[in-house]
């Protein structure tokens, strides 16, 4: 146990919260506001960094904090999994506040204060989920992130961003109050502990049908992971200014959904035992119909950003699937490709926000042409687009690429043609749009001709996260090597 | 020497204080005087449950009367931690009391509104720390006078009507309380409760003692306000001076669950209470019927105070349905819900204070745009609605986990489900005053500029904010109220009085 690394990882969790307060404090000048997210957003990835290079070279690293009831602790442990969230949501928290910080401006919205001061808080839940070390500090971190993302969702606060605010609220704090938290208190009345641990914690005699029925509770409570029926949450999310949707409704707030899923798939069940519940086979059609039909429902979207939720719905279906899946290419699939869709969703939605600002558009009929005006930000587009269907030069290809190979070691067919299909259908929905853009176009209105490429800022960070897309594709193996970890870890000491 | 008779001055020190108040006069020095007092109630009650947490029951015989004779105080963990959630609401609640009443109730009644607040304490504390029924009864019916006088004074005149039907159906329940105790004394011979519980079960069988139960478990249900007996509770929840509400909601209700547990639980003793009469399904029933109706209720109601009153009916009904299980763990849910559900409760009906103080109503139609106007009292209201839906790292967490567990031990599937769909009606009703005060443009009326309100004073905002941060802190540091309300639940079963 090595103790600058438990600060660090204490670190990880208190510095958004400092960072908070520190932009209230600020918040009447905007310059030394934004200095003071930018410098948080450094030190955060800085202590993430150092904590995968502490768990690179093996070193245990957890944290007791408190314990809330009697054999409940607030505690923290690292492992490959949580790493690979924690440091794609820490990287991606730069790259937005960057992007926001030409968005907001650019977009005159108002009270930015708040918007930063949320985005912080719910960066520090996104690290308690990802380090937490058991399924009770997750669900606080889990509420945390849901009430602190309702403020952001509702930023404009007229009445269509009510309604939104009240459906994204009502789905993730009902389903995670009646089905999490009774998976969560069931678990702990079986098990008799709510810890992470490799392979399980349930012992190998319990009765199938009750745990297949926890784990039911466990995969629609998880709302965040959107399966229908319970995904509505996320197209309603939309109302949300875009580089909320952007690293919250692509990255954080899905990605902890999908996140807990594999996390309670892997270290609360085992895949030896998920493998064997009656009620396995009947999740892993329900994942399947959630891709297929959120595809399905994307194609009919004219709304740029309604269609990229969808879509979100369907590539979360996939984590799900790797999961559920229960086999090694299963989890590493499940786990990549919560890297490859985060970085790849996050820049499209970066694309739909630049082009809201810089051309006022967000219906994909209005884009014919835009390509000519704005040509970096539609070939990020492209590229990105690429990734998520999963074909080549793009990281989306390996990801997709072990999902398959899961499904066809446990012979899944149907979900091998709901996969394909699906894939099918991201090409039908996704590149159509950025082609479009690039054909020639008769005439222009003279509105149109004054259209130029969004804020430096913004354009800067799409480019970031679409080199990484490709980045990914040429060079997984950093990522390749912490997905596979996270199966044959070696017993992990969580402190307790 | 003194410390020897910390049970009885816990009694004697407010009830003393009550006619005191008269010489005062000016206002301002009453309410200090009254705050010293609940603030030595206070202390009193925090050394007593150190006493019997680390040296067990304390038996304090008045006037040197040994106990079939003499009136005997008897606290033990589970009075102690009923002393200590009154005493320290009250005090809590007693500092923002002079503001509040400034503009609520006219001044020429401000010193009458002290000796009323410390009677009604009286009565609280004494039904609390007797181990006698009759001597129980009279301090129910001190506590509940004082109330019938204290709604009476608020400002709507509505609270006329809302004070005359409590005290309708007030006295009903305490003349059926008496009636029992008169039935009990008829076949036993004594009042005391220690010497009941050990004579009762000779007569158990006998149709008398039956009656006598019955009675008894009414009359306390109607002081509960348990489901279907609620009428009263909403109007004189909604019409009485701020105050009084926050008071009653976070202990009248809790004294009476006191007096169900410790008849069901000591005096007749649990395999009478839960044989005799079906009181398992019926709580059950009752109970989950109470959260339903009463949270539906809430959903609809305009006037917030009504709104919060329909929730404490609910929280009544959880309550109850942790009796239901008859189980240690049930019972410690029930202990740890009366104790932060005493915060929750506090804490709002306080910030309705505080809204009422500066925009003198609590229609939910004028929140709008108090959240920006009172951003404190408003983030206040947040977090106690949070608590109230049981979100982790509050209070309202801690309980529901509880009874969960509780619950899911006796294997009651159904119920747990019931239970937790219950915390989503809770979001319904606490969403739509964020929605209201935060989403919706400042209020205005031709008749008032609402440009002028302001967040709410100091006096008012302080002790909220103790409530709100105990709403958290407990939420976040179980160690005492676990500890003490598992301590309790034991004994209650282990041990008669």
């Amino acid at each position: 146990m090595n103790f600058s690394l438990a600060v660090m990882l204490q670190m990880s969790l208190l510095l958004p919260i400092i960072g908070m307060l520190a932009i209230v404090a600020t918040g009447n000048k905007p310059n030394l506001r934004e200095a003071v997210t930018i410098s948080t957003c450094l030190m955060l990835l800085y202590c993430v960094i150092n904590l995968y290079q502490g768990l690179n070279t093996g070193e245990q690293i957890s944290v007791i904090w408190w314990e809330l009831l009697p054999g409940l602790q607030v505690s923290f442990a690292i492992e490959p999994l949580g790493m690979l969230f924690a440091l794609i949501a820490s990287f991606l928290w730069l790259i937005t506040s960057i992007y926001s910080i030409g968005y907001m401006r650019k977009h005159k919205e108002k009270n930015q204060t708040r918007f930063y001061a949320c985005f912080a808080i719910a960066i520090s839940a996104v690290m308690g989920v990802a380090f937490a070390a058991n399924l009770f500090t997750l669900f606080i971190f889990y509420e945390a992130l849901t009430l602190s993302t309702y403020p952001l969702v509702t930023h404009s606060g007229v009445e269509k961003v009510k309604n939104g605010g009240r459906i994204y609220l009502g789905i993730l704090l009902s389903t995670s109050i009646i089905f999490f938290l009774l998976a969560i208190v069931s678990t702990w009345f079986v098990a008799g502990t709510l810890d992470f641990k490799p392979g399980g914690v349930f012992s190998t005699n319990v009765d199938t049908v009750l745990v297949g029925a926890i784990l039911v509770l466990f995969i629609f409570g998880i709302g965040k992971a959107a399966i229908m029926p319970f995904h509505r949450w996320l197209p309603a999310a939309m109302v949300a200014p875009t580089p909320v949707s952007a690293l919250l409704h692509a990255v954080a707030v899905v990605k902890a959904g999908v996140f807990t899923v594999l996390k309670v798939c892997v270290f609360i069940f085992g895949i030896d035992l998920l493998s064997v519940l009656p009620t396995t086979q009947f999740l892993l059609y329900m994942a399947g119909a959630s891709v297929f039909l959120a595809s399905l429902v994307a194609m009919r979207e004219d709304n740029l950003k309604a269609r990229l939720a969808y879509s979100t719905i369907s590539q979360l279906g996939y984590v799900t699937i790797g999961a559920l899946l229960a086999t090694s290419s299963g989890v590493i699939g499940g786990s990549m490709h919560i890297a490859m869709h985060a970085f790849a969703k996050i820049t499209l939605f970066f694309c739909a926000g630049a082009i809201l600002v810089a051309a006022n558009k967000s219906k994909i009929s209005e884009m014919r042409g835009l390509g000519h005006q704005m040509p970096i930000t539609m070939a990020a587009f492209f590229i990105a687009s690429l990734s998520i269907i999963g074909v080549p030069p793009a990281g989306g290809t390996w990801s997709k690429w072990f999902l398959l190979m899961g499904t066809v070691e446990t012979q899944q067919w149907v979900l091998i043609a709901v996969l394909m299909s699906s894939s099918l259908l991201n090409i039908a929905y996704l590149l159509p749009i950025s082609i479009r853009a690039f054909l020639p176009v008769n005439e222009l209105t003279s509105n149109e001709t004054t259209i130029k490429e969004a804020p430096l800022p913004a354009l800067f960070a799409l480019c970031i996260t679409t080199t990484v897309c490709v980045v990914l594709f040429v060079y997984p193996q950093p990522l390749y090597e912490l997905a596979t970890t996270i199966l044959i870890m070696p017993g992990i000491d969580y402190g307790n | 020497m003194l410390l020897a008779h910390l049970p009885i001055l816990q009694v004697i020190v407010p009830l003393m204080a009550a006619p005191l108040c008269l010489f005062l006069r000016h206002s301002r020095l009453v309410w200090l005087f009254a705050v010293i007092v609940s603030s030595l109630s206070l202390s009193i009650s925090i050394i007593l449950l150190q006493q019997v947490m680390s040296s067990g029951i304390i038996i304090y015989e008045l006037g040197g009367w040994s106990a079939p004779w003499g009136i005997e105080y008897r606290i033990d963990k589970f009075s102690a931690f009923m002393l200590l959630i009154i005493t320290s609401v009250s005090t809590t609640i007693l500092l923002s009391a002079q503001t509040s009443i400034e503009k609520e109730i006219t001044e020429d009644k401000h010193t009458l509104f002290y000796i009323l607040y410390l009677l009604s304490l009286t009565g609280m504390l004494g039904i609390v720390s007797t181990g006698d029924v009759f001597n129980a009864f009279v301090f129910l019916e001190i506590s509940s006078l004082s109330a019938y006088a204290l709604i009476a004074l608020g400002r709507d005149r509505r609270a006329l009507w809302a004070a005359y039907q409590y005290l309708i159906m007030g006295t009903i329940g305490a003349t059926f309380i008496l009636i029992a105790i008169g039935l009990m004394y008829q076949m036993t011979g004594t009042l005391n409760m220690n010497d009941l519980s050990r004579r009762l079960p000779e007569v158990a069988q006998t149709r008398t003692v039956f009656t006598a139960f019955t009675f008894i478990i009414v009359g306390i249900c109607l002081k509960l306000a348990l489901f279907p007996l609620h009428q009263w509770l909403p109007n004189a929840y909604a019409f009485a001076p701020s105050i009084v509400t926050a008071f009653f909601a976070a202990t009248a209700t809790k004294v009476a669950i006191y007096l169900l547990i410790r008849f069901t639980f000591s005096v007749f003793g649990l395999s009478f209470s839960f044989t005799t009469l079906p009181l398992q399904i019926l709580f059950l029933v009752l109970g989950l019927i109470g959260i339903f109706v009463a949270s539906t209720a809430a959903i609809y109601q305009k006037n917030v105070k009504h709104l919060f009153a329909y929730s404490s009916l609910a929280q009544v009904g959880y309550m109850i349905v942790g009796l239901s299980v008859s189980t240690v763990s049930g019972l410690t849910a029930t202990l740890l819900h009366v104790f932060n559900h005493a915060l929750m409760k506090s804490a709002l009906f306080l910030a309705l204070g505080a809204v009422m103080y500066r925009i003198g109503s609590v229609q939910l139609s004028q929140f709008q745009g108090l959240g920006r106007q009172m951003p404190f009292t408003m983030a206040a209201i947040v977090v106690g609605g949070l608590s109230l839906i049981g979100v982790p790292l509050t209070v309202g967490f801690v309980s529901k986990w509880y009874l969960l567990i509780a619950l899911i031990e006796n294997g009651w599937w159904p119920v747990t489900v019931l239970i937790l769909s219950g915390s989503v009606l809770a979001i319904v009703y606490v969403w739509r005053i964020v929605e209201v005060a935060y989403f919706k443009p400042v209020w205005t009326d031709s008749n008032q500029d609402r440009k002028v309100i302001k967040e709410a004073p100091l006096s008012f905002l302080v002790p909220i904010w103790i409530l709100v941060m105990a709403n958290i802190y407990f939420g976040i540091d179980t160690r005492l109220s676990v500890q003490v309300a598992e301590a309790a639940a034991q004994s209650l079963f282990g041990v008669s009085p």
